[in-house]
């Protein structure tokens, strides 16, 4: 047999048909399912008198609307309760698994399935958010769908699908100080830009890549999406088993160690065919966020803000200084001393345990600048218990910090957690769209140690000078 | 699902590059319930202005183009966010195709399940096809489906690309779990197949 990739082993592992046109009905193993993309593919069911295929490989759970303070207390915002209701009366009509929202195990959808062992290498898993791509940094095949494809999902528990083409982007080397897996994407995305992966599934490969933690990985695959990429890939390996090993819905004893065999078969053939490859060094990338309303405008927190005059091609000239004035900069500022307003650490990007650890080592010991409100969102009642356990709660709140729920809460503001119309916001989450944390609201992407030191400094600062 | 054949219609040039499923929807909009009556909120931020009243500037708040069924948009539309709120918002709007260079994966994907039929054709081709749009009254493309081509004011015929599945889904207006569970009896053999070679692959179920 050919040489082939991780993501043709595991494409090929499930494909059930292919049709003449080269679609193929593609089986997924696990099914994740949240309050705001299901309801109308359950009533569509209903509609259609469709039974939901396989409620045992289906786990749902409520994040995107969720408040992220006191839970004793009922939601006030009536939709975000209606489609949280919505979501308990179809998981039980249905018999999905569900964990609500009073669950120790709630949380933001793309921490819980790793976190459980729901989601696991080698699997295909979908869900209706495009963030799905987070599961990749298991070596599984995970991707977002729209509503109709969850109900393609629930009712035949396939998706149709054209293989993608296959990328892998390569970091070699080691990060310096201050650059965490976050720097790292966000240098890829600056460098292959917001559609370099349309089409692709990418592999994430090379020595910086295979350093990193888990948490770590899951960070960079979380944000393929961003990369315009429909996967994120890193191959499974003893880091990914000793993750593995032991969570809740993960394969024990014996059927472990036969996981583990066949986990190991999945990864790249030496020669197999790549239609693109990048490498970056990583002691090239210094501490990384982003200037504008798109992913890609990314630089150094050393740099200056580019200026559209010196573009050539005039509607990127223009969509440049469009950027420039929504975000409240100037052309040649220096980006480091920008005061910012509020700060976010949370979202599937960087809202595990290793990221507050990040944040918690700058905060330490330091207090949040007066006028900047700062938030920490855990992304799980898990991980919310553990930060509590090592005592970064204390260290959070003794400098100021907020220490909520877990939930999507900022990243996209559908519950109360929102800015106001001219806030510029330190944020660890993954989309810088205009209006995205709220309406007229400014985001600044970076790690969760650089959006710690924001928030003491009062501005975007390089970590490195607090460290 | 609504059939596509051919589509004659007014067009709306939108010249930008990335418009997000963000910017077509934006998320405080997304805790419906059901897939209509998400229009009124299509490009939200853009048509509005802070105060809630329309904002004269822009092209789907002006004649003719209120009434626009085809966009023609730069590259990468629809990047971001798996919504197919974004595809209904559109379809809510009124409309039926999109145009543009190159589309997100899943947002391509979801115009599909929705009847909309979006078509890449290179940026020059989409330049001219702006011209067209900005003739007034007169900016009416037709989309054939059937042949592939779309008709430019001037007859001008620019052939574009489909797979054969889909175009055969949204001429009939099939519902394509439909068609998925014609192969009902090969996605059971799969599972009986899978569940032997991956005798360790656990299900899931709660006490």
């Amino acid at each position: 047999m050919a040489a082939r990739t991780l993501f043709d082993k595991i494409w090929d592992d499930h494909v059930v048909e292919t049709l003449p046109d080269g679609t193929s009905i593609l089986y997924i193993d696990r099914h994740l399912v949240h309050e705001v993309t299901s309801p109308q593919a359950f009533e569509g069911l209903r509609l259609a008198g469709r039974k939901l295929r396989h409620p045992d490989r289906t786990v749902a759970v409520v994040d995107h609307n969720v408040p992220t303070s006191d839970r004793s207390q009922p939601i006030e915002e009536a939709d975000s309760r209606n489609q949280i209701e919505t979501l308990e009366r179809n998981v039980k009509e249905f018999g999905v698994p569900y964990f609500p929202l009073l669950s120790a195990n709630q949380g933001i959808v793309h921490v819980v399935g790793p976190e459980q062992g729901i989601s696991l290498p080698g699997m295909t898993i979908v869900c209706g958010d495009s963030h799905t791509s987070t599961h990749g940094a298991l070596g599984s095949l995970a991707f977002g769908i729209g509503t109709s494809e969850v109900e393609h999902v629930m009712a035949t528990q396939t998706i149709l699908q054209r293989p993608a083409k296959n990328m892998r982007v390569n970091v070699e080397g080691t990060p310096g100080a201050g650059v965490s897996a976050k720097d790292i994407m966000l240098a890829i995305i600056g460098h292959i830009g917001t559609a370099g992966g349309t089409g692709h599934v990418i592999e994430f490969a090379g020595s910086a890549i295979r350093g990193l933690d888990m948490a770590g990985r899951m960070t960079i695959c979380n944000m393929a999406i961003e990369a315009g990429a429909r996967a994120g890939l890193v191959a499974p390996d003893e880091t990914t088993f000793e993750y593995v090993r032991n969570r809740p819905f993960a394969p024990k004893g014996e059927g472990f160690e036969q996981a583990v065999a066949y986990w190991k078969s999945l990864a790249t053939d030496g020669g197999a065919h790549f239609d693109r490859e990048v490498t970056l060094r990583a002691e090239d990338i210094g501490p990384t966020l982003t200037w504008g309303t798109s992913p890609e405008t990314v630089l150094a927190i050393t740099d200056t803000v580019p200026d559209p005059a010196q573009q050539t091609d005039e509607g990127v000239k223009a969509q440049m200084q469009r950027m420039l004035d929504y975000m409240g900069l100037t052309a040649g500022q220096k980006i480091a001393g920008t005061p910012v307003d509020v700060v976010f650490i949370g979202s599937c990007t960087n809202s595990r345990i290793e990221d507050l650890r990040m944040a918690a080592q700058i905060a330490a010991g330091r207090k949040v600048a007066p006028g900047v409100r700062a938030m920490i969102v855990p992304g799980s009642g898990n991980v919310k218990r553990q930060a509590e356990e090592e005592g970064l709660d204390r260290i959070f709140l003794d400098a100021g910090f907020e220490w909520r729920e877990a939930g999507c809460s900022m990243c996209l503001g559908m519950n109360p957690d929102r800015l106001t119309p001219g806030q510029r916001c330190a944020s660890t989450s993954n989309r810088n769209f205009e209006g995205r944390q709220g309406p007229g609201g400014r985001t600044h992407l970076l790690s969760p140690a650089m959006a710690a030191a924001a928030a003491v400094t009062g501005c975007l600062t390089d970590v490195r000078e607090l460290a | 699902m609504e059939k596509f054949v051919t589509l004659s219609a007014i067009a709306a040039a939108l010249p930008e590059a990335n418009i997000d499923t963000d910017k077509i929807i934006p998320a405080r909009f997304l805790k419906t319930t059901q897939r209509t009556g998400l229009g009124k909120h299509a490009f939200d931020a853009m048509r509005y202005l802070p105060d809630g009243t329309e904002n004269p500037d822009f092209v789907l708040n002006q004649q003719p183009w209120r009434k626009a069924e085809i966009l023609v948009t730069y590259d990468n539309l629809g990047c971001g966010s798996s919504r197919e709120h974004a595809p209904w918002a559109l379809l809510d709007f009124g409309i039926r195709c999109v145009i543009a260079p190159s589309f997100a994966d899943i947002f391509f994907n979801n115009c599909f399940k929705n009847g909309i039929l979006p078509i890449r054709l290179p940026r020059e081709i989409c330049d001219e096809l702006m011209g067209d749009a900005q003739m007034g009254s007169n900016a009416r493309l037709t989309v054939d489906l059937p042949r592939q081509v779309v008709i430019r004011p001037n007859g001008e015929e620019v052939p574009f690309e489909i797979d054969a599945f889909r175009k055969h889904l949204l001429l009939e207006g099939l519902d394509d779990i439909g068609q998925t569970l014609k192969h009902e009896a090969n996605i059971t053999t799969y599972e009986k197949r899978q569940d032997q070679a991956k005798s360790w692959l656990p299900t899931i179920h709660f006490d």
